[in-house]
């Protein structure tokens, strides 16, 4: 399939803004384009190195996107300074893929929007469709000339949410997303005691929230979202949730999250959704905060 | 507390010389050594006793019993892009098979870290961590079993 075809194919899955996701093929073409970055991040930190897109350079979520010190994302001199690092000005549009159907590159994507760096994309499917497809991978790590690169401040307000603002949200019975397994939801513990537990001192689910697996929302097959009609499906005709609701959705992290918060946002257009990154590590975790099993 | 199994040491021991690439070339090259568990061993559908709790790549463990009483350990990476599971796969087995029993039981989770570094995202740790887990558990079987036959060999004599 050409890359106008495979665009159109995205256009045709009825998201609110397919011009953030581009295709394998889309990819493929524009490999050497200067005006494109193409990021890969992963959960596994052997992939990259093990062999990646050519011209891809890694964004690793420990080393690139973490304070090394605080638990919190860079700051914006450290996003500069990754940005330098990577080449990017202003105007590259960078093109995200990982593992695990995008989880981590979604992860990436969004804190790179709190950061207001909107000129970016998710290649569909991920490493693993570029994989199933046979593409060139090369273990050679390219590197660029460094930019210049001005970032705002980062803004914590828009999509990113902390934990009073999520117990005053809970008690308001607004809509609480946990994309985390069943059994984590439920709190439900293992049955071999040697089985280490979640590191957080209690299981089950912030009261009230559903409980959708994010990766209900890509085809296990190829790693590809599901088009709006299943996403909705899914979110709306199952879970109840409409367009306008004021959302939080939350994982263990947030990572797993971010790719939920991708997919009300983005394929579903919906104009409230935060990722609360503090997510059960933290909820599970305090003092005196109500729990659901 | 016993000792750990020897090779495991050693292992940990070269690990603990090497910078982030090293320890990433050299993982990589474990992780191409990987072989999947032997059709005689264990056939999909895996059964769920064998199913490491909380990896994300999917993996299994499988222990045989060897001629000298020892366990020889197997595995299975559901993910194909489980790199990480695999490479620990093919480190546990050519570590902790065929090695003393009372020594295996003792490999602490620590030996994740160790080699994987301090840095590995929680899920890959904890993933990685239960595969450890499921193997010291099968050792623990093998010796407790042991042991209730060495007690009933007793209590008939």
């Amino acid at each position: 399939m050409s890359a106008i075809a495979e665009l159109r194919e995205i256009a045709d899955r009825g998201y609110a803004k397919p011009e953030a996701l581009v295709s394998t093929e889309w990819v493929a073409k524009h490999l050497g384009d200067p005006t494109v970055r193409i990021i890969e991040s992963n959960e596994d930190q052997l992939l990259y190195p093990s062999g990646h897109i050519p011209g891809a350079v890694q964004v690793d979520w420990t080393h690139d996107l973490n304070d090394q010190v605080r638990r919190d994302y860079l700051d914006k001199a450290g996003f500069e300074k990754l940005m330098s690092r990577i080449g990017v000005t202003k105007d590259t549009a960078v093109v995200f893929y990982g593992d695990k159907s995008n989880w981590w590159a979604t992860y990436a994507f969004w804190i790179f929007q709190l950061f207001g760096h909107t000129n970016a994309k998710v290649m569909d499917g991920g490493r693993l469709k570029w994989e199933k497809e046979s593409r060139p991978m090369t273990r050679e790590v390219p590197s660029y000339a460094p930019t210049t690169y001005t970032a705002p401040q980062r803004d914590d307000t828009k999509i990113r949410v902390f934990r009073d603002q999520v117990m005053k949200h809970q008690e308001a019975r607004r809509p609480l997303i946990d994309v985390r397994s069943p059994a984590e939801y439920s709190g439900e513990r293992t049955h071999m005691p040697e089985y280490p537990q979640e590191g957080v001192l209690r299981g089950g689910h912030i009261p009230g929230a559903k409980n959708v697996p994010w990766a209900r929302a890509a085809n296990p097959e190829d790693g590809t979202f599901k088009n709006a009609a299943d996403l909705k499906g899914i979110y709306e005709q199952e879970q109840g949730l409409k367009p306008g609701d004021d959302i939080v959705a939350y994982c263990r992290i947030g990572e797993r999250s971010s790719h939920t918060w991708f997919v009300l946002t983005y394929l579903l257009g919906y104009p409230k959704v935060r990722n609360y990154d503090g997510s059960w590590t933290e909820w599970g975790n305090s003092v005196g905060l109500p729990i659901e099993k | 507390m016993a000792d750990i199994p020897a090779p495991l040491q050693s292992l940990l021991k070269d690990f603990a010389f090497l910078d982030r690439t090293e320890r990433v070339e050299l993982l990589i090259e474990y992780a191409d050594r990987f072989r999947e568990v032997a059709p005689e061993v264990a056939t999909r559908p895996f059964a769920e006793e064998h199913h490491v709790i909380r990896c994300e790549s999917e993996a299994y463990v499988w222990a045989t019993e060897n001629a000298d009483g020892t366990l020889k350990f197997h595995f299975a990476v559901e993910n194909p892009q489980g790199l990480s599971a695999k490479a620990w796969a093919v480190i546990l087995d050519e570590t902790l098979s065929g090695q003393p029993l009372e020594q295996v039981v003792a490999v602490p989770e620590e030996a994740v870290f160790q080699v994987f570094g301090k840095d590995i995202s929680m899920g890959k740790g904890q993933g990685l961590v239960g595969i450890l887990n499921l193997v010291v558990h099968f050792a623990k079987q093998k010796l407790a079993m042991k042991a209730a036959a060495q007690s009933s060999t007793t209590s008939r004599s």
